[in-house]
């Protein structure tokens, strides 16, 4: 399993296929999705909502629901193919590899426990140095909560979550997926429900200590903004396919997609034009979907075979790839 | 804090007077002469108008009503026209055997339910669930004496291990009395042998009053359990690398156990009066059963005395609720002290 598997990753994900079971049927939420993240690199996976952002990372941390059914693929973590796994290396995967941020800090905290007995539990089963020690236990708690800087760290493991402010809240979440060394951190659009005030900060929390602890990072966001002022390289995703990856300065210089580009034009700038139209139509239907490519309804410049083809991605210049007709040779 | 405990005992003195006015009311305008029916068809008129006159029973209701609240608060609860003996004194034998019945329910409720009902969320849509859910079903459609006679069968007819009625073998003597609950005072007296055979007796009555309570405990820890499952917390328990089971047991099922233990005293305490028929079936002279031969003698009194009993049981097992609840929750917990 070993063999194939490139060192400079810390997560591989090749050709995902993942679908949900519904009323209706099974959903296909995910079509052969693949990415990469290098150790120590922190990405961003930029879509709308619904697109399969949170389904694709639930799979890398091996969290998804029950309803969800792999249907292909593979998740390479540090070389081994995590749907093979068995519990016990899941177990490890989770507790020593992998940790996530969640979208919704009030929900992500137990209710009925204290913050300092909630730390304390993620480190006894983080398999980090000293994790069997009660009062090392308490004192790598105290330090996580102390880095993301949280005031009075002795008084917040004493509080419950209903305590806090949203944004302490968030704080607390980052220290916890950040207070014992992890290979890779998930954040699953973390300031989504914060006060934009407070975003900005939550955001440089993350990214300085996920620089510190020189973990890589996958960041969800539905903003191109969000993503580029945390990510180095960025995945933009639609309807259960990525469609574009580039370095973060390099997409907004130079994207190819007609979707990223659409994107970008709802970005609003200060100066001139205010508020952009926005992207007509809506994400396209997840039980039969057609053979052709996801975005041709909406796509501006769509011909004949974007309605017969699925386009895969292919690389156009060194780390920016893309999957449109548009760039290929011989269209 | 202390204003509110303040204003609930105000509360509980409150019902408990409301209560005591309705029994009162009920208690006397059952049909029947309750002194004709204390003496007997043979006693002489001349005797029965006398007792009569001493039990205030030719004064308006409410004048007899303040008679009887008097006594009260001189610890008099009157006499008990069947058993001739201050009810006071029948309460203290009785009483001790329902409780230690109710008690071991209470306790098979408690553990079996939330269990069942943990198992059957982890199961949830599977076999293991299924079962649980059908045996659910069966307990709260069934009435406990159903199970009773059925359980009897079994276990004392066809498979005889269990003995069928009673308190205790007949080569035993009863335990000197501290608490009146027989496996307590043998074990306090060092008679293990004793404790056992208590133990065998109460066993299968216990089990079946605790039959509807389980099935109840388990439905509702069931619902809140999964409800609860679809958090996003209970991913970020799992994301973190905490064990299944004690996400499971721990970090779902303590936010999940409000309702629960909310429905499972409310059970308990309606055990205390509901326990008549299992008593009645297992011969097991336990309060209800005292209560249900008062009511059916027009043993005012005893019914009186007996339901405030009942009354200040609930309100106990509500007072207890409270507390347990707010220990296991800190949201109710530090909301009553106004820091939420």
């Amino acid at each position: 399993m070993k063999a194939n598997a490139d060192p400079r990753y810390a997560v591989e994900v090749k050709d995902l296929f993942v679908s949900f079971r519904t009323f209706k049927g099974y959903a296909k939420v995910l079509n052969g999705v693949s990415l990469h993240v290098r150790r120590g690199e922190k990405i961003s996976i930029v879509g709308e909502t619904g697109c399969g952002k949170t389904t694709t990372v639930n799979a890398i941390a091996q969290i998804l629901a029950s309803q969800a059914r792999i249907d292909g693929g593979e998740i390479l973590f540090r070389g081994v193919d995590e749907l093979k796994m068995g519990k016990k290396e899941l177990r490890d995967l989770r507790s020593g590899g992998i940790s996530m941020i969640f979208q919704d800090p009030i929900a992500s905290l137990n209710p009925v426990f204290t913050i300092g007995a909630q730390l304390r539990e993620v480190i006894r089963y983080s398999g980090a140095d000293g994790a069997n020690n009660k009062e090392a236990r308490r004192r790598m708690a105290m330090n996580a909560l102390a880095e993301t800087s949280l005031p009075d760290p002795e008084r917040i493991m004493e509080n419950y979550p209903f305590q806090l402010s949203g944004g302490m809240r968030q704080r607390i979440c980052i220290a916890m997926a950040l207070a014992t060394p992890r290979d890779l951190i998930i954040a699953d659009e973390p300031t989504t429900n914060l006060d934009v005030t407070i975003q900005d900060q939550v955001l440089k929390t993350i990214r300085g200590r996920v620089e510190d602890k020189g973990s890589a990072l996958i960041l969800i966001t539905h903003s191109l903004g969000v993503a580029r002022e945390v990510a180095d390289r960025i995945y933009v995703m639609y309807a259960g396919n990525m469609i574009e990856s580039a370095p973060a300065d390099r997409i907004f210089k130079k994207s190819l997609h007609p979707y990223t580009q659409a994107l970008m034009d709802c970005i609003p700038k200060l100066s001139g034009g205010g508020i952009a139209g926005g992207i007509a139509g809506r994400v396209p239907n997840y039980f039969s979907p057609p053979p052709g490519c996801r975005f041709e309804p909406r796509c501006r410049h769509a011909s004949a075979i974007c309605r017969e083809k699925m386009p895969g991605m292919s690389e156009v210049e060194e780390d920016h790839s893309v999957a449109c007709f548009l760039y290929r040779d011989g269209r | 804090m202390g204003i509110s405990i303040a204003k609930r005992i105000l509360t509980y003195v409150l019902v408990l007077f409301g209560l005591s006015i309705l029994i009162f009311v009920i208690a006397r305008v059952m049909p029947g002469d309750v002194a004709r029916m204390a003496l007997g068809p043979r006693t002489p008129e001349a005797t029965v108008e006398a007792l009569r006159e001493e039990m205030h029973l030719r004064d308006p209701i409410y004048t007899q009503y303040f008679y009887w609240l008097g006594d009260i608060f001189k610890g008099d609860f009157g006499v008990s026209i069947i058993s001739k003996r201050p009810v006071l004194d029948d309460i203290r034998i009785y009483l001790p055997a329902t409780m230690e019945l109710v008690l071991l329910s209470a306790v098979f409720t408690a553990f079996f339910g939330i269990v069942l009902g943990v198992l059957s969320a982890k199961y949830s849509g599977k076999w293991p669930d299924a079962i649980i859910r059908i045996f659910s079903y069966f307990g709260v459609v069934a009435p406990a004496f159903f199970w009773a006679v059925l359980v009897m069968l079994l276990f004392a007819y066809l498979i005889p291990i269990l003995p069928s009625s009673g308190r205790i073998g007949p080569g035993l003597t009863e335990p000197a009395h501290v608490t009146g609950m027989y496996i307590l005072d043998y074990l306090l007296a060092g008679n293990t042998a004793g404790a056992f055979d208590a133990l065998k007796h109460i066993l299968m009555p216990a089990v079946v009053l605790s039959f509807g309570g389980i099935s109840q405990a388990a439905r509702i820890t069931r619902t809140s359990m999964t409800e609860n499952m679809m958090k996003p917390y209970a991913s970020a328990e799992r994301a973190y690398g905490i064990p299944e089971n004690k996400i499971l047991f721990k970090y779902l099922l303590r936010p999940s156990l409000n309702s629960t233990i909310s429905v499972m005293a409310l059970d308990i305490a309606g055990a205390f009066a509901g326990a008549f028929l299992v008593e009645q079936i297992f011969n097991y002279p336990g309060l209800s059963r005292y209560c249900l031969q008062a009511m059916l003698n027009k043993d005012v009194f005893a019914v009186s005395a007996v339901v405030m009993v009942f009354g200040v049981i609930f309100i106990v097992m509500n007072f207890v609720t409270d507390i347990i609840i707010s220990v296991l929750d800190p949201r109710v917990r530090l909301a009553a002290r106004g820091e939420a």
